[in-house]
């Protein structure tokens, strides 16, 4: 039963580390920028979040007005700085973004302090779900569902849409882009926020689950590569069954051998790369 | 009558080679003008710098009387000089009714149902991918999306190249309609046959500069020009 119980922990956390890798592939997709400032927004989500409900405010007005910050912020840095050095070497990327995510760690440390804190369940899903002669916490369940109602969403956005027509033609050429009028610096920007905002709403989500702290970025970052690697560059489908395979095996693992939990994640990447290089589903 | 695109004294460079060299054109309402020229003469050139691909050093374009020299290339393709480029542009992980929904503007004369109208093979084609159409689908799916978002000049580069003649003809024939419709058209194309069976008028370009101007008829009858700027003689 436990491992059923560790499964169900282990979808809720694979679907938010799907949203995670989602943005980060739909940027690298785009802009084919390698952007290690990801895990940063999924802090400041989280901590935006923790703060909003310090003060007063309920979760559920917190979690999308985080999402909303991050997406603004993540936007305003695209267009006033990351989008000079996208013609440079990825090691140019890696050097900027690296420095954005840990000036975005130790503000969050000045401003909130090195411990973290913890954000209270929300309201009305403070209970808990039997199931059978087990019970799991509500909370748990709403992210499950939250984030497979947003799996589905953001599927059909991208490949049922004119603006995903849009994103995805932008991704093969922005020159051509140009040549129908689109204004390509624009696109690169919304679409930039629009992958950051999908790692704050993960923050958000996540903060009632495992609270936060200074250092959450920079975990994620790593956990969110290992999903991409894995799914496949540019995979939507891949980044999907990547996320809840590392997602069960790092819960399952944490009953079964905890200090190995964060080990087996890079084992299992280690093995999808070995017998398919590309990834699952990888196209490029 | 003021021309509906006007190049004026156009000079480019690529790195330090002074590709234009002073092209100066113009194209009117209803009318097909053809640049022609040997390769590397800067037909292609002329086309990227005045869409704004190529920033020209000095020079004017100017569309529907407005000066738009120096302007990036989206905002000019958005006020309606559009290229359709010499490797077509298509986009090959797209399927073709996406391609062409990508394109379509808002207050645009064209809407999808009239392309495939011009275009039958793309109605036939549409749930297929970019990447999966012939080359004559590509350049009609190219010309196609062009037209979606309501150009006042059409620029069309080498579109019948490497096709073969019964695609050809069907091409012709749709450029014909396009310009009955009253988009006027810039062309490049190597091909004389089709430059006789669509133009009014022909420019020839050679070293980045205009050195011929002829209408169709006197070029019909000018075989010592077509020798001497086309032919493969020296």
């Amino acid at each position: 039963m436990i491992y059923l119980f560790q499964i169900l922990n282990g979808i809720g956390l694979g679907m938010l580390y799907f949203l995670l890798a989602a943005g980060l592939s739909i940027i690298f997709g785009l802009l084919q920028f390698v952007n290690f400032a990801h895990g940063a927004f999924y802090l400041l989500g989280a901590y935006l979040t923790y703060d909003l409900v310090e003060r007063g405010v309920s979760f559920w007005i917190a979690l999308p007005v985080a999402t909303l910050i991050v997406a603004i912020v993540a936007g305003a840095i695209e267009a006033l700085l990351l989008h000079r050095i996208y013609k440079l070497p990825h090691t140019f990327h890696i050097l900027v973004t690296v420095g954005i995510a840990l000036v975005f760690q130790e503000l969050a440390i000045i401003i909130w302090g090195p411990i973290g804190g913890s954000v209270p369940t929300p309201d009305g899903l403070g209970g808990v779900v039997m199931l059978g002669n087990f019970v799991y916490p509500q909370y748990r369940l709403f992210t499950i569902a939250v984030t497979a109602v947003l799996a589905g969403g953001l599927w059909w956005l991208l490949e049922g849409t004119r603006v995903g027509a849009i994103v995805r033609a932008g991704s093969e050429s922005a020159s051509n882009m140009a040549l129908l009028g689109y204004n390509t610096m624009r696109i690169n920007t919304a679409v930039f926020a629009f992958g950051a905002g999908l790692a704050g709403l993960a923050g958000a989500l996540a903060a009632p689950i495992r609270g936060v702290e200074p250092f959450m970025g920079a975990e994620a970052l790593s956990v969110a590569f290992v999903v991409v690697v894995i799914g496949g560059m540019g995979s939507y489908t891949g980044a999907l069954a990547a996320g809840l395979m590392i997602g069960i095996i790092q819960s399952l693992m944490t009953t079964i051998w905890p200090q190995g939990a964060q080990l087996f994640i890079y084992i299992a990447m280690a093995a999808v790369i070995a017998i398919r290089p590309r990834g699952l589903l990888g196209r490029v | 009558m003021t021309a509906t695109l006007r190049l004026t004294d156009l000079h480019s460079y690529y790195g330090k080679s002074h590709i234009l060299q002073g092209v100066s054109l113009e194209l009117s309402e209803g009318e097909i003008v053809t640049l022609l020229g040997r390769n590397g003469a800067g037909k292609s050139t002329t086309l990227k710098t005045a869409v704004g691909a190529v920033t020209p050093r000095s020079g004017r374009v100017e569309l529907a009387g407005r000066d738009v020299t120096g302007q990036p290339a989206h905002r000019i393709a958005k006020a309606g000089l559009s290229l359709v480029p010499e490797d077509r542009g298509i986009f090959q992980l797209l399927s073709v009714e996406e391609n062409l929904r990508i394109a379509v503007k808002r207050g645009s004369p064209w809407a999808i149902s009239d392309i495939y109208k011009i275009f039958p093979r793309l109605e036939e084609r549409r749930r297929n991918g970019g990447g999966q159409l012939s080359g004559g689908e590509q350049q009609m799916l190219s010309i196609a999306r062009a037209l979606l978002g309501g150009p006042k000049v059409l620029m069309l580069d080498e579109p019948v190249e490497g096709l073969a003649p019964i695609i050809v003809e069907e091409i012709v024939s749709q450029i014909g309609l396009i310009r009955d419709a009253g988009v006027p058209i810039l062309l490049v194309e190597q091909n004389l046959a089709v430059c006789r069976a669509l133009a009014n008028r022909h420019y020839i370009l050679e070293m980045g500069r205009i050195v011929h101007e002829a209408s169709a008829t006197e070029f019909a009858s000018d075989s010592e020009t077509i020798d001497r700027y086309l032919g493969v003689k020296a």
